[in-house]
């Protein structure tokens, strides 16, 4: 045995596998699988018993059926993902249905492949089915595609064929981008040009199947790319140690380095980089890893950071294609949900430009889109995202859409041009259907100390209720008293104003059918009680968190600086803070999570308004 | 610090399944680690502890006992519960087990059913368990091929393998209602061969059972069992002694033997590349009929 060190670790490729039915895919992967020692003896045994019940000697394409709905009805429904390797390399198969009506499988599966083989009966040419299977390729960034011409066996090995065919290809395919085009004359059924060279067709030139597959460079073009972590986690540790977890999107860092973070566009200095008990000098894309930075700062889930010189746009508006996956079809501006990274918001798609006939690649016009059919559309956010366009970067030009009622997935969706924002536009709109006037109101107080957790809480509740279709406005202490309460200071005195006024402007808000968040320390009870008098709809949040939690986390470093002296009269340290007597909510932060936390306010609230 | 290495499909899989253990925690009110004490959930638990260092492992962890494990899994259960400080629940269902429940009686299909499948509904509604992490891998068993990362479980835990939510790119959709879990399985894209590999470079420990040794089975047909647990063959058969190891632990009954000589992890890992035979094949459960696993799993099996 070579030893260990001497091997060059193996590295993974993940591709795809697509065709119409018939054209031999199962039996072109059986093969794979099969001639490069990927079956067991068990397996193989089972496998020879259920072939000759099929009246055959061996079928290849018996190894690879999956769930028995599907065997009953003879076809492949899903993606299902296979291993095998070899040597060199570890292969990950995502194996996708044909048929049209399979189009979203297709696309799950291409969404994660870095290559793509492409299977073509050569007796059909190409079908409409074959020109649909290279466009989702190339429409999914997939860089390598490997045309298997199939059945070579039934037209006689005949070179001629195989020519016409691949100009065909060419011809059809002149306006989809990759990086590599390969094509190979194959017969699945006998092994011909799968893991070896046939001598069959001699006049075939290139090399068999396996063999491009190993060849086929990975080396990730990830890593040369503007740098990017979207933040998962964050992880606290003894000694304040504060590690921003989460997995390189795109390109390297290094100890000492500066980035900006994403939404404050604050710069930082990368302090260590962690990954277990390894310090590193350095990551790079697709490491999971764990950052702390020099600096103090309040980050978050969802959060970005990034090259400092080379930032993704932050954006609420941008075109994209859209893949639909659900059978209910895309409504506009309707609220729904968006996954882009690791951050949610509620969107809306403001209209659809066109849609593609995935046969002819044109575009035609259409006003929404249903299951398996791909358009391009205008979508807003209700917050910024942080994005590139798809071709230039997969993970933050890639997201999806979510129901917010039915909670399922209901498109993919692909940035085109992320458009740099208007300044003018107002942020706080999002293009929905204007409710009624018998809309509830409602006043939701949340308070706590610094550092308890309102504003996430406040932030996620926000994102809920507009998914489902309410108004709702956020008034954050911090932003206010940089507005309405410019002029105001910390005394008692000047506190009661300031939550007076906030008081005031909720209950203007809530007459009006919207649901005010209010998210502020708020320390004194008596003036909460008399706000919670003056408004008809009011719930009170109380985020509970032990003040030695809060101090330990200080996202803002406030308590530091009260602690030193800096500021007097910070509450929690030398100002008290009354804690409600009977919250209409509580949410212990220390002991739950966040999500536990917005499961319960949206709850106690939905509850009100319905 | 570390030089720069190659970064290896180890690599990469690791780091694909800490972000996927970290998802977990964001978007979860109340996940737990089915903890099953072999190799896989070995290597689960290390890439929690990665995931989420030097804070501690932010799920509890479960496990199902039917009391047909071996006494060598359970000792090694404790032992690492203890030395990581972990919250560690264990649920059986006793009314099963006081009506006399085990496979001779019952036949493989039925005492895993209420041993397995509804102990673990059952935990999972008594905890409020809204997701379950396992260490199950898509390369283990057919109808495992087309499961999700987050497979999706209806209120009754129930699994529709023709209704699965998308999964793209690595955005994982854990939305779901009260009452609705998710199944989650971080190690989907790894292999048996990798998961060892995995074992050797990070030196996680693993229950002795996976070494050869030296020990008294009992031959049925072509299975070798270890006996431990009473059982009806046990009554006539004479154990012999033989150099054997377990490729997949479970229940003693269920779990067969290989004969082997591979007493190491390297051992082991020479013995998976040259392995002729699946993972799989000495578990009796998988053989009852074609296509049980699918059938266990629509009802909730793992
Ligand atoms: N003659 C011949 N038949 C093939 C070849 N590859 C596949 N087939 C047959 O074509 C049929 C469809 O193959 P299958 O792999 O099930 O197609 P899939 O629907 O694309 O998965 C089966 O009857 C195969 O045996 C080949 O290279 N030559």
């Amino acid at each position: 045995m070579i030893p260990e060190a001497c091997q060059k670790p193996r590295d993974l490729l993940r591709f795809l596998t697509a065709g119409s039915v018939d054209d031999g895919k199962s039996t072109l992967i059986g093969r794979l699988l099969h001639d490069s020692g990927g079956i067991y003896e068990d397996e193989l045994a089972a496998l020879s018993r259920k072939s000759s019940a099929h009246g055959r000697s061996f079928d290849p394409s018996l190894l690879t059926d999956g769930l028995k709905a599907e065997r009953e009805q003879g076809i492949t429904i899903d993606v299902a993902y296979r291993y095998f390797s070899t040597a060199r390399r570890e292969f990950i198969i995502a194996d996708s249905p044909g048929h049209d009506q399979y189009t979203r499988n297709m696309v799950t599966g291409a969404s994660t492949a870095q290559a793509a083989v492409l299977l073509i009966d050569v007796r059909h040419g190409i079908l409409p089915q074959t020109r649909r299977h290279a466009y989702i390729a190339s429409l999914l960034g997939i860089q390598v595609v490997i045309v298997a011409v199939n059945k070579m066996d039934l037209v006689g090995f005949d070179a001629d064929i195989f020519h016409r065919l691949r100009k065909d290809y060419l011809e059809f395919s002149a306006s989809l981008r990759v990086r590599e085009l390969h094509f190979i004359p194959v017969c699945a059924l006998e092994g011909d040009n799968v893991t070896a060279k046939s001598p069959r067709i001699p006049w075939y030139e290139g090399m068999p199947l396996l063999q491009v597959l190993e060849m086929v460079e990975v080396a990730d073009d990830r890593i040369s790319k503007h740098f990017r972590l979207p933040v998962q986690t964050v992880i606290r540790g003894e000694s304040g140690f504060r590690g921003y977890a989460g997995q390189v999107a795109s390109g390297r860092i290094g100890t000492g380095d500066e980035v900006v973070v994403l939404p404050s566009r604050l710069p930082a200095r990368i302090s260590q980089i962690t990954n277990y008990r390894l310090q590193m000098e350095e990551a790079h894309a697709p490491m999971s890893v764990a950052i702390t930075l020099r600096e103090q700062m309040d980050i978050g889930r969802g959060d970005m950071l990034c090259d400092p010189e080379h930032s993704p746009v932050s954006t609420r508006q941008f075109r994209a294609k859209l893949i639909w996956m659900s059978e209910l079809p895309m409504r506009s501006n309707q609220p729904y949900l968006i996954r882009h990274t690791t951050q949610t918001a509620c969107m809306s798609i403001l209209k659809v430009l066109h849609k593609v006939d995935i046969h002819t690649f044109a575009e035609v016009e259409a006003g929404s889109l249903v299951l398996n059919e791909i358009g391009e559309v205008e979508i807003q956010t209700h917050k910024p995202i942080f994005c590139d366009s798809y071709s230039s970067n997969r993970t933050t030009g890639s997201f999806i859409v979510v129901d917010p009622i039915h909670n399922t997935t209901l498109a993919a969706g692909i940035i085109m041009e992320p458009s740099v924002e208007d300044p003018n536009s107002d942020p706080s709109s999002l293009a929905l259907p204007n409710r009624g006037p018998e809309d509830r109101g409602l006043t939701v107080w949340i308070t706590g100390l610094s550092g308890a957790g309102k504003t996430t809480i406040c932030e996620a509740v926000h994102t809920e209720l507009l998914a489902r279709g309410h108004r709702v406005e956020m008034l954050d202490g911090d932003v206010i008293r940089k507005h309405l309460s410019r002029e105001l200071g910390f005394s008692k005195v000047e506190r009661d104003e300031n939550i007076r006024r906030i008081g005031f402007v909720a209950n203007l808000l809530t007459r009006n059918g919207v649901v005010a968040l209010v998210s502020a320390i708020s320390p004194y009870r008596a003036v909460r009680d008399e706000i919670r008098q003056e408004i008809s709809g009011f719930l009170e949040v109380f985020v509970n968190a032990p003040l030695n939690v809060c101090e330990r986390r200080d996202p803002k470093g406030l308590y530091k600086r009260a602690r030193s002296g800096e500021f007097r009269g910070f509450t929690g340290i030398d100002d008290p803070y009354e804690p409600p007597l009977s919250p209409d909510v509580e949410c212990k932060t220390d002991s739950e999570t966040v999500k536990e936390s917005v499961d319960k306010v949206v709850a106690a609230i939905l509850k009100v308004l319905s | 610090m570390m030089s720069p290495r190659h970064f290896s499909e180890l690599d990469e899989l690791e780091s694909e399944s800490i972000y996927i253990l970290r998802e977990v925690a964001a978007q979860f009110s109340r996940p737990a680690l089915l903890y099953s004490i072999g190799k896989d959930s070995s290597v689960l638990l290390r890439l929690a502890q990665k995931a989420f260092y030097p804070a501690k492992i932010p799920f509890r962890l479960l496990h199902i006992d039917t009391t047909y494990k071996f006494r060598e899994m359970i000792e090694f259960r404790d032992r690492v519960c203890r030395e990581l400080g972990l919250d560690l629940i264990v649920h059986t269902n006793r009314e099963a087990l006081a009506e006399g429940a085990n496979p001779f009686r019952l036949g493989t299909t039925k005492c895993c059913a209420l041993l397995k499948t509804k102990a673990l509904l059952d935990a999972l509604r008594e905890h409020e368990i809204d997701a379950a992490i396992g260490g199950a891998r898509r390369d283990e068993e057919k109808s495992r091929a087309k499961e999700r990362v987050f497979s999706f479980r209806d209120g009754f835990g129930q699994w529709d393998p023709k209704n699965q939510r998308p999964e793209l790119w690595n955005l994982y959709n854990g939305r779901i209602d009260k009452g609705e879990s998710v199944r989650v399985f971080p190690l989907s894209n790894w292999t048996e061969l990798d998961v060892w590999e995995y074992i050797r470079r990070e030196e996680i420990p693993v229950v002795p059972l996976y070494f050869a040794a030296e020990r008294r089975v009992l031959v049925s047909g072509e299975k070798l069992i270890i006996p431990e647990h009473e059982s009806p063959i046990q009554k006539d058969d004479v154990p012999a002694l033989m150099k054997i190891r377990m490729r997949s632990l479970g229940c003693t009954y269920c779990s067969g033997a290989i004969r082997s000589a591979a007493d190491s992890i390297s051992g082991i890992i020479e013995e998976l590349k040259v392995a002729r035979r699946s993972e799989r094949e000495n578990r009796l459960i998988d053989h009852d009929e074609d296509g049980s696993m699918e059938l266990k799993k629509r009802e909730g099996y793992f």
